[in-house]
């Protein structure tokens, strides 16, 4: 690192991290606390040449990066859990044909208008079953603003990797803190770029045919090659097919291409897990509580550690299961009512011993709510 | 002029059934693109889901076939990007003036440079012979089986009202104007929208008793009439066709490329 | 314009639905659907060569071929 130095809101990371990864486009619908990424990709694409977007509705700003994204831009929409309803048809079109794109989710209290303005991390299993149809998908968040900026550009990197829409799950707080960034120089972070065929002109070109490892090469729209993009099960040619062989190989190939890479994808921080007898689980700005409260309960003693999971979707079962196993309690601290709890119970060995410490009330958790809440937990009384 | 340059030959004969006007569609939409002397890798099309949609399936251009409405969207996804690509959005009238309605007056607004095509055969034809907003009061439909008490949207005052620049309305039946209409759309600079009214024998023609595909034709014949003919003064029932707006306005592309230059000077 | 003169209708069977639209609306009654509900060119002679019948055809199933073509 030594690059240059800012005091930015988590939204401001957000975008700085999607320019550095090399966005083109973005296309987006003002909703709170997301907005600060659209008002800044207004003023700050077209200065590179890119191009922004304010759509008629969030369902329009879904589609629209789609349309980008196969003419080879890279492409990015944000919002939060209202507009993330809208773009779920979105979604499963861009999962369905293939189509590299990012979504940032900046959650905010739901359901419905909920709370506009206060943070909730209850947007997480939307994420994962949000859209109609059996699918795999790629949902990653960070803590703080350094973590904020290198997922950003590794959800780009998934997603011209594996061909898949990847969700940024920030929260309000995140979105809005202010702290310090280092920006990381050009070329300090690895970059992937849209894998592009190599077949010539006048050569069959399939955009559907797998390579040897599973990729698929693309040609831009606008190119010479000519096909067919469909949210229809579809042939190697992307014409629909309903052909039971060719759906079942597809719905395969797309639950395969994220869940066979889960080890790829898996992005997390942990925090005095190695002798921890108590193991907390954590993300996003909750995951700053319980980073203050281990390294707070650590200097008393008590052997409290936290695995913090930034990539949330493919479920990092493994690593959860490895790291629980020396813990006597595990406690996920999220603010919902137990999203994450439910994976984290089902990937551990003795899920009786895994608990909740949340706040569902639009205020941040704090470092003794999830104190009190473990003494409880132990028995120990608040 | 060859039709089998521009179209997928192997998936004819196509899903459409007897009649269908669509298909009348897509053999005027070729003849204009081949009279345009367009290069078929820089044609995008962009269709929703229907009938309507299978269009794109059938022609040898850059096909994207998107989801139910949302046809503009994604193509302005993809005109934004590169805006030298010409952009044919065929859409049916469910798909564009219902779930898709606040794209259509949006784009429409926009003035972004693509043709739309709105093929109007008055029905949900792919589920089954459902009312759509173009059906009209007083229709029969599987969905309104005691009649439909909904009125219906004129597209050609709607896209004139949202801000389209050129508007015109041509139908199956007169289809030596159907290539003429769609070529001046697709050479029009800006937004385009062009209503093609086609006949739904299977549906529409069957619950409103409107007899074969022969007597429906017949109706898009003594029904309509070119714009300001005497034949309108005379009976204000007919419906009026030809092209009703073409003007000249800012479009979307060029000027965020004034934004684009501006943002880079610092301005 | 010299007056077309046919060469051939070129008529796609396997394309051809039957509608009878061609029929209908050929203004010298040139053609006919035959016991498959398929069509042909019955009175060629007739031709003016006005390709409404291949315009027309939602089948794509109808070229008129011309000497000058």
């Amino acid at each position: 690192m030594g690059g240059e130095l800012r005091f930015v809101q988590g939204n401001e990371t957000c975008v700085e991290a999607a320019l550095y990864a090399g966005l083109d486009f973005f296309a987006g619908y003002p909703i709170t606390p997301s907005t600060e990424i659209a008002e800044l990709m207004s003023s700050r694409l077209p200065q590179r040449g890119g191009r922004f977007l304010q759509m008629e509705d969030e369902i329009a700003s879904i589609c629209a990066i789609i349309g980008a994204s196969l003419t080879g831009s890279k492409v990015m929409t944000a919002t939060s859990g209202p507009g993330f309803s809208l773009m779920q048809e979105g979604l499963g079109y861009a999962i369905m044909a293939e189509i590299p794109c990012v979504i940032v989710d900046v959650q905010r209290g739901g359901p419905s208008t909920g709370l506009p303005t206060k943070v909730s991390q209850g947007d997480i299993n939307q994420a994962r079953w949000g859209i109609h149809g059996d699918h795999a998908i790629v949902a990653l968040t960070a803590s703080n603003h350094q973590d904020v900026f290198s997922i950003t550009v590794d959800a780009f990197n998934f997603s011209e990797t594996y061909r898949t829409p990847v969700i940024l799950l920030f929260d309000e707080v995140i979105g809005h803190m202010r702290e310090r960034l280092e920006v990381p120089e050009p070329g300090e972070i690895h970059l992937v770029e849209r894998l592009k065929t190599s077949v010539r002109e006048g050569v069959d070109y399939h955009p559907y045919l797998q390579r040897e490892d599973g990729r698929l090469p693309m040609s831009d729209f606008g190119g010479v090659h000519r096909y067919n993009v469909t949210g229809l099960f579809h042939d190697m040619w992307g014409f629909p097919s309903e052909n039971p062989r060719v759906v079942h190989e597809l719905m395969r190939h797309l639950m395969d291409k994220i869940e066979n890479h889960v080890d790829k994808m898996t992005r997390y921080r942990e925090y005095f897990v190695e002798d921890a007898e108590v193991l907390l689980v954590s993300y996003g700005s909750s995951a700053r509580s319980s980073l203050h409260m281990v390294t707070d309960r650590r200097q008393h003693g008590e052997k409290v550690g936290l695995l913090e999971l930034q990539t949330l979707w493919p479920f990092p079962s493994a690593l959860v299961r490895e790291k629980a196993r020396n813990a006597e309690y595990v406690v996920v601290v999220e603010m919902n009512m137990g999203q994450v709890l439910q994976s984290v119970k089902a990937s551990v060995e003795r899920p009786e011993r895994v608990f909740l410490a949340n706040r569902v009330d639009g205020t941040l958790i704090t470092p003794i709510d999830i104190r009190n809440i473990l003494r409880l937990i132990q028995g120990k009384g608040v | 002029m060859a039709v089998r340059d521009y179209i997928r030959e192997r998936f004819f004969p196509h899903i459409w059934c007897p009649g269908c006007g669509h298909g009348i569609v897509l053999n005027g939409l070729v003849r204009a693109v081949d009279h345009l002397g367009l290069k078929k890798n820089d044609i995008v099309m962009v269709s929703g889901i229907g009938c309507s949609s299978r269009i794109a399936g059938y022609l040898d251009f850059h096909t994207l076939h998107t989801i139910h409405g949302r046809a503009l969207a994604f193509a302005i996804g993809v005109k934004m990007s590169r805006p030298d690509l010409t952009l044919l959005v065929p859409m049916g009238d469910g798909d564009a003036l219902s779930i898709g309605g606040n794209h259509f007056i949006h784009a429409c607004r926009r003035n972004i440079d693509m043709t739309a095509i709105v093929m109007n055969n008055r029905v949900y034809g792919m589920t089954g012979g459902q009312f759509s907003p173009l059906s009209g009061h007083g229709t029969m439909a599987t969905t309104a089986p005691y009649s439909n008490i909904d009125q219906e949207f004129d597209v050609v005052t709607l896209a004139t009202a949202a801000g389209a620049t050129f508007v015109a309305r041509a139908t199956a039946y007169h289809v030596q104007q159907l290539p003429d209409i769609l070529e001046e759309a697709i050479r029009h600079k800006g937004f385009s929208v062009v209503e093609v009214m086609t006949p739904c024998p299977t549906y529409f023609g069957r619950k409103n008793k409107e007899g074969s595909v022969v007597k429906m034709m017949d109706n898009l014949k003594t029904g309509t009439t070119p714009i300001g003919s005497k034949a309108k003064q005379e009976n204000p029932s007919l419906i009026e066709r030809g092209i009703f707006v073409k003007k000249e306005m800012p479009e979307y592309c060029a000027e965020y490329q004034k934004i684009i230059e501006r943002a880079m000077k610092g301005m | 314009m010299a007056k077309l003169k046919l060469k051939t209708h070129v008529i796609n069977r396997e394309w051809c639905k039957g509608c009878g639209i061609c029929v209908h609306f050929c203004p010298k009654k040139v053609l006919e659907l035959d016991e498959f509900e398929k069509v042909v060119a019955a009175r060629p002679q007739d031709c003016i060569c006005c390709k409404l019948c291949e315009l027309r055809c939602p089948d794509l199933a109808i070229e008129v071929q011309t000497e000058q073509d």
